[in-house]
């Protein structure tokens, strides 16, 4: 029986002990009518080598192309040490660490784990992980509206240029609790929002704004500017940020005059696999002064009863086990294994070894925007500067190059008309510090190839 | 120590970051950050035997026995991780093309279909991320549902007294108000006054069964007709699924949506909290509302092709909940491990989860420790009460949850459910062997003679583990949440 221990003796000697005579006596308390039947749609077990093959085989099926898309999940070297130790039992296969005595070591590490991530952020403190950077986007929303106090009128202004699936999300998550999420334009020849696009909101009553620093479209933002503004409105400012980007760019704990109130992000790309999208984790950090209405778990340190440092659950009063209804938010489980991994993560990078990663992503992209630019009819969709992420135009619709692409076992990014109907013939394309000359090369040699199939 | 203090200007792993500096001249000032992040300075084998040793100041179930009640800490397969972490698993893009992707969707589509049958439900959505976010689709589609026929005066969501925190919580963040349900003395909703209770303002009822009183709610069918008579639908909180797996289908009892928490029954790891996932299943009625994407199938049986559904395959969808597919990488663990079980093996893991429960329950009730149901049957799991302790000797249910600790046994969940006092609630999952178990009651009974002959001691545990008691008050009042140096 497949991880089930007992023997034939245990079993006679452990239902003696209940005193009844059949393991089946014990849901004598179930409505028989209840009772399922056989499971028609579950197969009949395989060992484990069996199910390895078949496992193999199906990843086999998935593997080999180049891949240029980013989006939300970005491709990144992860030290091999990063996930031999994250996968310890002693990590993985613990829990929530509510006895704390017995869980010190989790808890120590989300405590570096939240210090490291405040720093990165230049914010004051850090929560333990939510979901992913989407759900977390929306966490951010309620979050404001409860700390927002002088604002009554539960609108956030969200740019056009956030991550759509973001959008989605968010809209998804604070829909029943009457929040409205108000659209900003962008400008169609940076890709990004312009204080001229805020003009109309001035004046009004809003709760929040959001600011996406690189945006969508892998374009820069101007984040002080944006701040400033939305301050001078007594709007908070979240910042939703990519933490690969700011080991180079500047942080939005400094953005502007008084910087961020709130940040959040997905933490993916310090450590963590892209694995079909998940499972990934939501960052979050916000100023000292609003860190009572922060969702999810947070790690504090104190002293034990002879006065030694040691790591607790803190300001649970907000959570759902204990304030029940009236809770921050309903989440429970966190991320914490993919905390894990990114704690490791930027302890092996440092500050260094992380700024030049994502100085390299940085460079790398602009090398394959020079090589892509110099083929007819390719351009930059936008002007500005962009991290490592870039909009690319091309002469035939994104669609169809993208599918031709793939036949060349080359993942060429994202196709923008998927969500922007007036960007049918724009790619998103990603390059981190993974690829190599030659594979930047593969790239432009692919595209030309198939952009003249195109129009052959 | 904590990482920073060992950290050495100059110093790092060279060897996993690029050597030479990139070129950032293309970018203006402006946009450049100006001071460094407050990261580590460490060399490689730094950072590995840090955190190997902080690992070792963990319990786990790797480790140790880990009855976590309404937690369902049973082994989780290694083979479930090797799989998941095969090259072509590992580093597929959650957007790459479907062409590129067939291995992977094939993986979720089987686990779809086999989630629709061990719950009884006509379709499934696999994306939400975690029990409480699989409750929050679960009650939005409720939600959707009453919206779609106009019904709108269905302010109400009904929550037993012991439920789950999330329950309550979730109602809240999808607009309803929460009326709560008191449960008997036998541990099952009181029918009589949840019958005064409902009316056209109940939008739905949320339980779990086995209850988190740890028994089976037996009159579910009277209760689902009560809710349905009056237009209300049912979810089901799927934490204590694994007490009745390939036993009972949550579907036959009645329930519109539910979710599983992949993490408890399906053997993922807890992660020391989370990834989890909570996937939700509904029946007919709500198909049209599960949130995207979902996988779909094409084509014969012989030659499949697999695809995304979204919104334009189900216009009426609540909606995405993650940026991609939630915690895929945790979905391809559940879908192995059903995979190692197959059939039948799903079927037993309710019937020995509720055996080793129930040998539990019985053997500590023999050692003098009083069950707080002590005429029913247990599930998968069961509560304690300790209160004769507490007044007799001053040492609570925390203080011999501590205690515990010090028999190298990890504690059982405490004071919850609320409605019983000084409780321990005990799940022992069907993973765990006899000698396991009676190592864990013979604690129980050393820690009871304990308590009768030095209860100052034990009101003082733990005293082996890397720290004594901690002050939460100091925690919670004067904040340290980030090391400033």
């Amino acid at each position: 029986m497949p991880f089930i221990p007992h023997t034939e003796q245990d079993v006679q000697e452990m239902l003696d002990t209940i005193g009844v005579s059949s393991i089946e006596d014990l849901f004598d308390e179930i409505p028989p009518q209840l009772r399922a039947g056989e499971l028609t749609q579950v197969p009949e077990a395989l060992s484990e080598m069996d199910m390895m093959r078949r496992m193999r085989e199906r990843a086999a099926q998935d593997e080999g192309a180049l891949c240029f898309i980013g989006a939300g999940a970005y491709e990144h070297h992860i030290p091999a040490a990063v996930w031999d130790v994250t996968t310890r039992g002693e990590f993985m296969t613990a829990y929530t660490p509510y006895q704390a005595e017995a869980s010190q070591g989790t808890l120590q590490l989300v405590y570096e784990y939240q210090s490291m991530m405040a720093s990165l952020m230049a914010m004051d403190v850090s929560n333990a992980s939510l979901y992913d950077g989407a759900s977390g986007l929306a966490e951010a929303a309620l979050m404001a509206v409860r700390a927002n106090r002088k604002s009554k009128s539960r609108k956030i202004l969200v740019p056009g240029s956030v991550h759509p699936s973001y959008r989605s999300a968010l809209n998804v998550i604070v829909e029943a609790q009457n929040i409205e999420i108000v659209e900003v334009e962008w400008n169609p020849s940076t890709g990004t929002t312009l204080i001229d696009n805020l003009a109309s909101f001035e004046g009004e009553d809003f709760t929040a704004i959001v600011i996406a620093q690189p945006n969508f479209f892998g374009q820069l933002e101007d984040v002080d500017a944006l701040t400033d503004w939305a301050h001078a409105q007594k709007m908070l400012v979240v910042g939703l940020v990519n933490p690969m980007a700011m080991a180079v760019l500047e942080a939005p704990g400094n953005w502007g005059e008084k910087g961020a109130d709130i940040v959040v992000g997905d933490g993916q790309p310090l450590g963590v696999p892209m694995a079909s999208g998940g499972p990934y984790y939501g960052f979050m950090c916000c100023t000292s002064a609003i860190v009572r209405q922060m969702p999810g778990r947070i790690i504090g340190r104190t002293v034990d009863l002879d006065g030694k440092p040691g790591y607790a659950l803190t300001l649970q009063a907000r959570e759902q086990h204990i304030r029940r209804s009236k809770a921050t938010s309903n989440i429970c489980t966190n991320q914490g294994l993919a905390v894990t991994a990114s704690t490791i993560y930027m302890s092996l990078l440092g500050p260094d070894g992380l700024a030049t990663t994502s100085g390299h992503c940085y460079q790398n992209t602009q090398k394959l925007i020079a090589l892509l630019t110099s083929i007819d009819g390719v351009d930059k969709a936008f002007s500005g500067h962009n991290f490592h992420e870039c909009a690319i135009k091309v002469p035939a619709k994104a669609s169809l190059v993208l599918e031709k692409l793939a036949e060349r076992e080359v993942l060429g990014g994202f196709d923008l008309g998927v969500n922007y109907s007036d960007l049918e013939d724009v790619i998103l394309v990603c390059v981190t510090e993974t690829k190599t000359d030659t594979d930047l090369d593969v790239y432009k040699l692919a595209l030309a190839d198939v952009l003249n199939e195109i129009n052959s | 120590m904590l990482i920073f203090e060992q950290s050495r200007s100059g110093r790092k792993a060279f060897a996993q970051s690029p050597s030479v500096a990139a070129d950032l001249s293309g970018l203006p000032e402006s946009f450049i950050r100006k001071e460094k992040p407050g990261l580590p300075e460490v060399s490689e084998l730094q950072a590995i035997r840090h955190y190997t040793n902080l690992s070792r100041k963990n319990f786990s179930i790797d480790t140790q026995f880990y009855p976590l009640g309404s937690c369902t800490m049973k082994y989780n397969p290694r083979g479930a991780l090797a799989a998941a972490i095969l090259p072509g698993m590992l580093n597929r893009h959650p957007l790459a093309p479907e062409s590129h992707s067939q291995g992977f969707l094939a993986c979720l589509h089987d686990l779809q279909e086999m989630l629709k049958d061990v719950t009884g439900m006509k379709g499934v959505s696999l994306t939400p991320m975690a029990g409480a976010q699989g409750e929050f689709a679960g009650v939005a589609m409720i939600r959707a549902y009453h919206d779609a026929r106009d019904d709108d005066g269905r302010t109400e969501i009904l929550v037993p007294s012991a439920a789950h925190g999330t329950n309550p919580a979730t109602a809240v963040m999808c607009g309803f108000k929460v009326r709560e349900v008191p449960v008997g003395s036998d541990g099952d909703v009181d029918v009589e006054t949840l019958k005064t209770l409902v009316g056209p303002q109940t939008a739905g009822i949320m339980l779990t069964n086995p209850s988190t009183c740890g028994v089976f709610e037996r009159r579910i069918e009277e209760i689902a007709s009560i809710i349905h008579d009056v237009g209300g639908l049912l979810y089901y909180d799927g934490a204590n699924l694994n007490a009745i797996l390939g036993k009972v289908k949550p579907g036959d009892m009645g329930f519109d949506v539910m979710h599983m928490n992949l993490h408890k029954t399906f053997a993922t790891p807890h992660g020391g909290g989370g990834p989890g996932s909570g996937p939700v299943a509904v029946n007919e009625r709500l198909l049209p509302y599960l949130p995207t994407p979902i996988v779909g199938k094409d084509g014969s049986d012989d030659a499949p092709t697999y695809r995304w559904l979204t919104d334009k395959d189900i216009p009426e969808t609540i909606g995405n909940l993650s940026a991609f597919m939630g915690n895929a990488g945790i979905l391809v663990r559940a879908y192995v491990y059903a995979t190692l079980l197959g059939r039948e093996g799903m079927h037993r893991v309710g019937e020995y989860a509720t055996l080793n429960a129930n040998y539990m329950a019985k053997k500590l009730e023999k050692e003098g420790f009083q069950l707080a149901y002590p005429d029913r049957r247990a599930t998968h799991e069961f509560i304690i009460t300790l209160s004769k302790l507490t007044k007799e000797h001053g040492v609570n249910a925390m203080d011999v949850a501590k205690r515990l600790l010090d028999y190298n046994q990890h504690a059982p969940t405490t004071y919850f459910p609320l409605l019983v006092p000084e409780c321990h609630l005990i799940e022992p999952t069907e993973t765990e062997s006899k000698e396991a178990m009676d190592e864990y009651i013979a604690a129980m009974v050393s820690i009871l003679k304990e308590a009768e002959s030095d209860a100052e001691m034990v009101r003082g545990a733990p005293y082996t583990q890397p720290v004594k008691r901690l002050d939460d008050v100091k925690a919670a009042r004067e904040l340290d949440l980030a090391w400033k140096g």
